[in-house]
């Protein structure tokens, strides 16, 4: 465990280090480049005690998010909202005290090519990277060249996920395991899946690296389900569904605020 | 031609069209870049397709339902009006003639039969001008299995046929409202669909596109196009073996199938593009739905949308193995516009009183453009295949002619 802790990177140890003073952990997402002023909404999240912000760069193909995701990836992108502009957006930030992921599709990495586009996370102040259509056993091509540029690329884990391969993966991952809570796109949802509690189970066996459930999780009521299994949660279309409504940051910051509260209210769970 | 990638001669060791390499590779594309939640499903599929393809009884069984249902083989039509007008010896493998009328169903009926066999009781479809869709609609009721296909918005609007036909089939039709409303985003929609599905249900591709194994998969159920043909033209062709093989690309299917059954002789391929959906030719390396590819692209690498006449080429990108195919020079890759596409469809009318597809029409378009110049030298034996009919078009070219 010593080891991990040693070679992770900022975003490791900044969960590692919440996670061990007994915190539950809070990623929200936005996508970037949705509104003029959308770095403003990054600003509230830190100020909500967002432990880590993950910023999308749209894709003109989303296959793996449900509506909300897609419909703030179209307005972005109708936008003009680009890799290149997004990034501009965020070097322009003063330090913001919480590591930036970057999520995207790995189309417009291999567009820039791995080391490349790695860089220019590196050279934005992003830390960490989460590129859901590019599995374990694709991903050589990028790992080195993540690690290489100081970028933690953070893989997923499906409740579809054999054993040994989670196990595989929760070695491989950086950053964090992201946990899929269910069998599906993103999008918010009625209740916390079953599966949540069983995928995190199975990556306990495997891995002591912080464990993020995300997809359907929207409420603090779900996060704070979610808290009782894993160690913290990644909130996405519930962010952008508000934001898409027309909610600033100011509403968002009280929006995560509960969800913040909720995790707190969780921290002495079973483990 | 607008666009023309090079042959490369004699025949390189790695294009004869056999297996994958491994993880799924035709050189460096193909793979299978999936969502984590597929990568099972997908895993499963490939067990199943490796399983039920050495078995004599699976193989006997589609060989079966291809022949009473489908109606194959199909007949090797010589064009002689065409082929004296142009000076070439041209040969339509005639897939139109096939049930549904297109060579679709070829690929529909060995997924649905491995569905079966691997217990699912669905298929997920998605299709563009609705040849996929109808095939899929028609093997599932063919087998008792249901059906859910996926399609834009914008599709439904100009194929409001194909809707009815497979509805009045048994299937459920879900139009689909994003982005371009059109193929690309059926297939995004089915994905996601498959992904909460994959306990009871098969996600049918209809192209040589998709993760692995699918681009293999449906190449080697739509083989059956150029194994047949190869037969019947060494039973009619003087040489045995055609000097040229032309098929149109979209994702590739009836091509890839046509051309694999001639990869190991001397037959130069060509693969006919539409100009407004040239992956092979003007892709850019890529990775969507599920495999590396080529794809047509902007500067900031969003996929841009395709245009073609004929909806079945209307996909941004090419199946994997036609790009790798491209780049060892073992087949070649030109374009042609909507207007030759318009143009061969009503000169196959008028001299043979075939109807095509206008997605075939591009094929023949090109044939009929190149015929005496150094890319078709007068006097060579062409094999094309004729994909699909015109039915479907028809309302189209109504308003064109």
């Amino acid at each position: 465990m010593t080891n991990h802790t040693l070679a992770a990177g900022t975003v490791e140890r900044r969960l590692r280090a919440h996670r061990d003073a007994g915190r539950g952990l809070l990623m929200p997402y936005i996508t970037g480049g949705i509104t003029s002023g959308w770095t403003d909404y990054l600003r509230a999240f830190a100020a909500a005690g967002a432990d880590a912000i993950e910023v999308g760069l749209p894709f003109s193909d989303p296959t793996l998010d449900g509506v909300t995701i897609q419909q703030a990836g179209e307005t972005a992108l109708a936008r003009g909202a680009s890799t290149r502009r997004i990034l501009t957006d965020l070097s322009g930030m003063p330090d913001l005290g919480v590591p930036l992921v970057i999520s995207t599709y790995y189309n417009l990495v291999l567009h820039d090519g791995p080391e490349e586009f790695c860089a220019a996370l590196r050279r934005a102040g992003v830390d960490g990277l989460i590129v859901p259509d590019l599995p374990v056993h694709e991903a050589d091509e990028l790992t080195d060249v993540a690690a290489a540029a100081g970028i933690e690329l953070v893989l997923l884990a499906s409740p579809a996920t054999p054993q040994p391969r989670l196990a595989e993966i929760s070695c491989r991952s950086r950053g964090f395991v992201y946990a899929v809570s269910l069998m599906g796109t993103t999008g918010e949802r009625a209740a916390l899946a079953a599966s949540a509690a069983e995928l995190t189970e199975r990556i306990r066996r495997v891995s002591d690296r912080p464990v993020l459930l995300g997809f359907g999780i929207s409420t603090p009521e779900q996060a704070r389900e979610a808290r009782r299994h894993a160690d913290g949660v990644v909130v996405g279309a519930a962010v952008m569904r508000r934001v898409l409504d027309g909610d600033g940051p100011d509403d968002l910051r009280a929006f995560l605020a509960t969800l913040r509260q909720a995790l707190d209210q969780e921290c002495d769970r079973p483990r | 031609m607008r666009d023309m990638s090079p042959w490369r001669e004699p025949v390189p060791p790695d294009g004869t069209m056999g297996e994958p390499r491994a993880r799924g590779r035709f050189g460096e594309y193909g793979g299978r870049y999936a969502p984590e939640s597929l990568v099972e499903a997908c895993r499963e599929v490939d067990e199943a397709f490796r399983e039920a393809w050495a078995d004599p009884g699976f193989r006997g069984a589609l060989a079966r339902l291809l022949a009473v249902h489908a109606g194959r083989p199909t007949p090797l039509t010589p064009a002689r009006r065409l082929s004296e007008a142009l000076g070439v010896q041209l040969y339509l493998k005639r897939e139109d003639l096939t049930h549904t009328g297109s060579h679709k169903i070829n690929n529909v009926l060995g997924q649905a039969l491995l569905a079966t066999r691997m217990g699912r009781r669905r298929l997920i479809a998605e299709t563009g001008a609705g040849q996929h869709g109808v095939a899929t609609a028609t093997a599932a009721a063919l087998l008792g299995l249901e059906a859910t296909v996926f399609m834009g918005e914008r599709d439904i609007e100009r194929q409001a046929l194909n809707v009815f036909r497979m509805r009045m089939l048994g299937a459920e039709v879900v139009p689909v409202t994003t982005g371009s409303r059109t193929l690309k985003d059926a297939t995004s929609e089915a994905m996601r669909h498959w992904v909460g599905a994959t306990g009871d249900s098969h996600y049918c591709i209809g192209s040589v596109v998709g993760p692995d194994p699918y681009p293999w998969m449906v190449r080697e159920f739509q083989r059956i196009i150029g194994d047949e043909a190869r037969a019947q033209c060494a039973a009619e062709l003087r040489t045995g073996v055609p000097d040229y093989v032309v098929a149109c690309v979209g994702g590739g299917s009836n091509a890839a199938g046509t051309f694999a059954g001639f990869a190991d002789t001397p037959a130069r391929l060509v693969g006919v593009e539409a100009e407004g959906g040239a992956g092979a030719a003007r892709g850019r390396l890529g990775v969507l739905h599920g495999c590396r590819s080529l794809f047509l692209q902007d500067d900031d690498g969003q996929i841009t949308q395709a245009h073609s006449i004929a909806a079945g080429l209307d996909y941004p990108g090419v199946g994997p193995e036609h790009a790798h195919l491209r780049d060892l020079g073992r087949a070649r890759y030109v374009t042609v516009t909507d207007d030759e596409a318009v143009g061969a469809a009503v000169r196959l009318a008028r001299t043979e009183g075939i109807v095509p597809a206008l997605e075939s029409a591009h094929a023949l378009a090109w044939v009929i453009s190149a015929a005496g110049g150094g890319d078709l030298p007068a006097g060579s034996t062409v094999l094309m295949t004729l994909s699909g009919r015109g039915d479907k078009d028809v309302s189209t070219l109504k308003e064109l002619l």
